[in-house]
């Protein structure tokens, strides 16, 4: 917190310590379906059936897990490339986000978006945007519509450690702030940009602080502990429906894959990701807490794992078997 | 000696303006600082300041006379020693007001522009848009300016979900007075001064669309946009296809394009081309103000984005329009603004202007040209082009921006491929120069397309 005195102490939502086990076990699965999903899609790119650009989520399941967990129905997400846990979080079916990973006309998209352009209107998930920070100014505008219709809902708007040195996420904090807009802006701080350690392109690294010259507050959070994420978000979320203006979460977290599925990966050691992998790992972290305070057995998520890996295998049959667009595609919804 | 108080440019295109109000007597000292007069431009009341010292001698142009032109002698002032540049020495003595009206000096070579005082070239009566609104209705005189805030402030009214945003839209009533009134009938939540941040505010307008408002964003001038064009482009225009026709981004982008006079490189620019090239975008760019009132209120109702592109110097200028509860102009309709059989000239913006022009002086050396006024550029009307060439079989486009790649570029392909055979010469395009704008005014001039280009042009590819 660089304001901890402007952020109410109350709104702390069910997670923390001393969670219900019911939410917890939701939070292992959610989180459990966005790592399978993404295992499989890194299979698919290998095989040749997911093209272009896909960036994969793995390691940062607990942030959108936990944050989604804290909205409330009609709060809007927008985020950039790295979106297949953010869709799976918002409620987006596997089988249609699977499909537009392979280009196929079941996809969200028709096929026509791919890995980096997806969206759901119904889930009020705004995309899925491929140019590093525009995002920003997008969440915020959808934050512009809240207020102007006082609606009380929420725009949960999130961007990377890389975006945070982009310009437009300044020019939208100034106008956030200075029109008070309900905006929760999610830095998902993954360590790298692209191949870009922080420390290597940041001046200030605790992006908690990015929204100090604007008066915003922020909190830093443990990115990989899906109850610290879930407590924080319930906090920011209230500080915004309350009419306090945007909040800032800078999420700690890790991308245990490369950038894309062409990165080699030459800009950090096997060591250092090994070392978070078995140290700091989101979901096993969860499983390890709920076995420990005998809120699940051993069997039980074993149940949980293969009821994934069915969907997950399900998804990818769906996926490789929809039909391709038809041709006449090709020239649709360019224009209404 | 006698020195004469000469009125004053006070903005770049200003050719004449209002004396609204004298804050001086005759008999009066004045020194230099000292607030003269209010005067009041297309766009806004300035205080005039004295530069010399000295006793007011004569106010020869009373308050609240509209018109004055720039550099007519307004006061005289009895002063020592040298005039400063802004007044002259008086010819002779001036006893009475009421004599002969002072000669009016021209700017000397500060026109960018031909003559950008408001023209009003004949248009014959069967070139009247019947589609868009009834024979005999009501016109009434305003300007494009006034044409253009109406056409926002009726769709305002008609929406809640509409509303302006931009710099200096509220409370300085506009950049170019645009926006006059709009603040005080709608209020600060619709009527919204942004910050000087063009990326942010056009990101923020786009995904306010996402989220199904119908933001109108004024850019102060469309070379500010440049910017915000990724947000444009990559948010604004692709978004309905990226995700499969879920998301819908109703959005108008608006502002004046193209040279405006004397401001240089930077603020010099036509856009026309940049945008027409793009898929899941209209664009727009009118001339007179039954089109820019009836295509804006167009434009906010469309479901897409549009980008409408006004010009400074046409903000001014004053053309009847129909007096209708809702005048609505159809987007991707050209206009055949006159009728001829010789010659086609295509024009869209203030070229249309030009293209009026030259047909009155080619009429007299025989030629008859057709005059198409684009208005729409994206979809662009290339059947009322295609018409109209396989009639005169001749065609010379006419616009401000660069040539390469250009709107005449299109046109010129589209001809060649669609109504080859029907040509009887090569098309001519008529364009701004392939540089950057220069400031000096020869150069200025030199730089941009004039009416006696198109003339020649129309003559060449008629072989006169």
């Amino acid at each position: 917190m660089n304001e901890p005195s402007k952020v109410p102490e109350t709104g702390v939502a069910n997670a923390g310590s001393g969670s219900n086990t019911p939410a917890l076990k939701q939070f292992y699965r959610d989180m459990l379906l966005i790592r399978r999903f993404e295992e499989k899609a890194g299979q698919l790119y290998g095989m040749g059936l997911i093209g272009g650009f896909c960036h994969l989520y793995i390691g940062q399941e607990a942030v959108v897990v936990g944050v989604q967990a804290a909205q409330k129905e009609g709060d809007q997400v927008i985020t950039a490339y790295r979106d297949h846990g953010h869709m799976l979080a918002c409620g987006m079916d596997p089988k249609n986000v699977m499909s537009e990973l392979t280009g196929r006309a079941s996809g969200y998209s028709k096929g026509k978006g791919g890995s980096m352009h997806m969206f759901s209107a119904e889930k009020k998930f705004y995309g899925g945007h491929g140019i590093v920070g525009a995002q920003v100014p997008l969440g915020t505008g959808l934050a512009f519509a809240n207020k102007y219709r006082n609606n009380g809902q929420v725009s949960v708007t999130y961007f990377g450690d890389g975006a945070a040195n982009q310009g437009q996420v300044y020019e939208s904090f100034n106008m956030a702030e200075l029109w008070k807009l309900p905006v929760v802006y999610v830095i998902e701080n993954n360590q790298y940009a692209m191949g870009t350690a922080v420390d290597r392109a940041s001046a200030e690294t605790h992006f908690f602080k990015r929204g100090a010259s604007f008066n915003i507050p922020g909190e830093q959070v443990d990115g990989m502990d899906v109850e610290a994420v879930h407590a924080a978000a319930a906090k920011a979320l209230d500080w915004c429906r309350a009419g306090n203006g945007p909040i800032i979460l800078e999420m700690k977290t890790y991308r245990y894959r490369g950038h894309s599925m062409s990165d080699p990966g030459k800009y950090r050691t096997r060591d250092e990701v090994q070392a978070v992998r078995e140290k700091r790992d989101p979901i096993d972290h969860l499983g390890q807490r709920l076995l420990k305070d005998k809120l699940v057995t051993e069997d039980d998520l074993k149940a949980i794992d293969k009821d994934i890996r069915s969907i997950v295998n399900t998804a990818a049959e769906f996926a490789t078997e929809s039909p391709e667009p038809d041709p006449s595609e090709l020239f649709t919804d360019v224009m209404a | 000696m006698s020195i004469e108080i000469l009125m004053p440019a006070l903005s770049p295109t200003m050719e004449e303006g209002k004396l609204a109000k004298w804050l001086v007597k005759e008999g009066d000292v004045v020194k230099s600082g000292d607030i003269l007069a209010e005067i009041e431009t297309d766009k806004a009341t300035m205080e005039f300041e004295a530069v010399d010292e000295g006793k007011i001698g004569k106010l020869l142009v009373a308050e609240g006379t509209e018109g004055v032109k720039v550099n007519e002698p307004i006061a005289t002032l009895l002063a020592d020693g040298e005039p400063s540049l802004g007044t002259r020495p008086s010819a002779a003595p001036r006893d009475d007001e009421t004599k002969a009206k002072p000669e009016t000096k021209p700017r000397p070579a500060a026109k960018a522009e031909p003559a950008p005082v408001a023209r009003h070239p004949e248009v014959p009566p069967q070139a009247a848009p019947k589609d868009e609104y009834p024979a005999g209705t009501e016109m009434v005189t305003m300007t494009v300016r006034e044409a253009l805030r109406d056409a926002m402030a009726e769709e305002m009214r008609r929406d809640d979900r509409v509303f302006l945003m931009g710099e200096e839209v509220a409370q300085y009533q506009g950049a170019y007075k645009v926006s006059q009134g709009l603040l005080e009938e709608f209020g600060a939540r619709r009527v919204i001064d942004t910050p000087i941040t063009e990326h942010g505010f056009t990101g923020l307008g786009v995904g306010a669309a996402f989220a199904d408002l119908r933001p109108v964003v004024e850019f102060m001038t469309w070379n500010f946009a440049m910017q915000a064009i990724d947000q444009i482009i990559n948010s604004a225009a692709k978004t309905r296809y990226m995700s499969g026709g879920q998301m819908h981004c109703p959005i108008v982008f608006r502002g004046p394009n193209g040279p405006a006079a004397r401001v240089g490189a930077q603020h010099s620019q036509d856009y026309s081309s940049w945008y027409a090239h793009i898929p899941g975008i209209k664009v727009v760019a009118p001339y007179f103000a039954a089109d820019a009132k009836g295509l804006l209120k167009a434009a906010i109702r469309d479901p897409n984005p549009v980008i409408f592109l006004e010009n400074e110097i046409c903000y001014g200028r004053s053309f009847p329009v129909p007096k209708l509860d809702d005048h609505i102009v159809p987007i991707g309709k050209a206009r055949v603004i006159k009728p001829g059989k010789d010659v086609t000239l295509v024009a869209h913006s203030i070229c249309v202007g030009l293209i009026l022009e030259a047909a009155e002086a080619l009429a007299s050396e025989g030629i008859d040209a057709e005059l198409i006024d684009l208005r729409t550029l994206r979809p662009l009307d290339t059947e009322s082009v295609l018409a109209s060439v396989r009639k005169t079989n001749r065609i010379v486009t006419v616009e401000q921006g660069w040539p390469i790649c250009s709107i005449g570029s299109e046109i010129a392909s589209v001809v060649a491929l669609e109504a080859f055979d029907w040509l009887d010469a090569p098309p001519i395009k008529v364009t701004g120069k392939d540089v950057p704008m220069p400031y000096a005014a020869n150069l200025e001039k030199l730089a941009l397309p004039h009416v006696e280009d198109v003339v020649n042009a129309a003559k060449a590819v008629c072989y006169r």
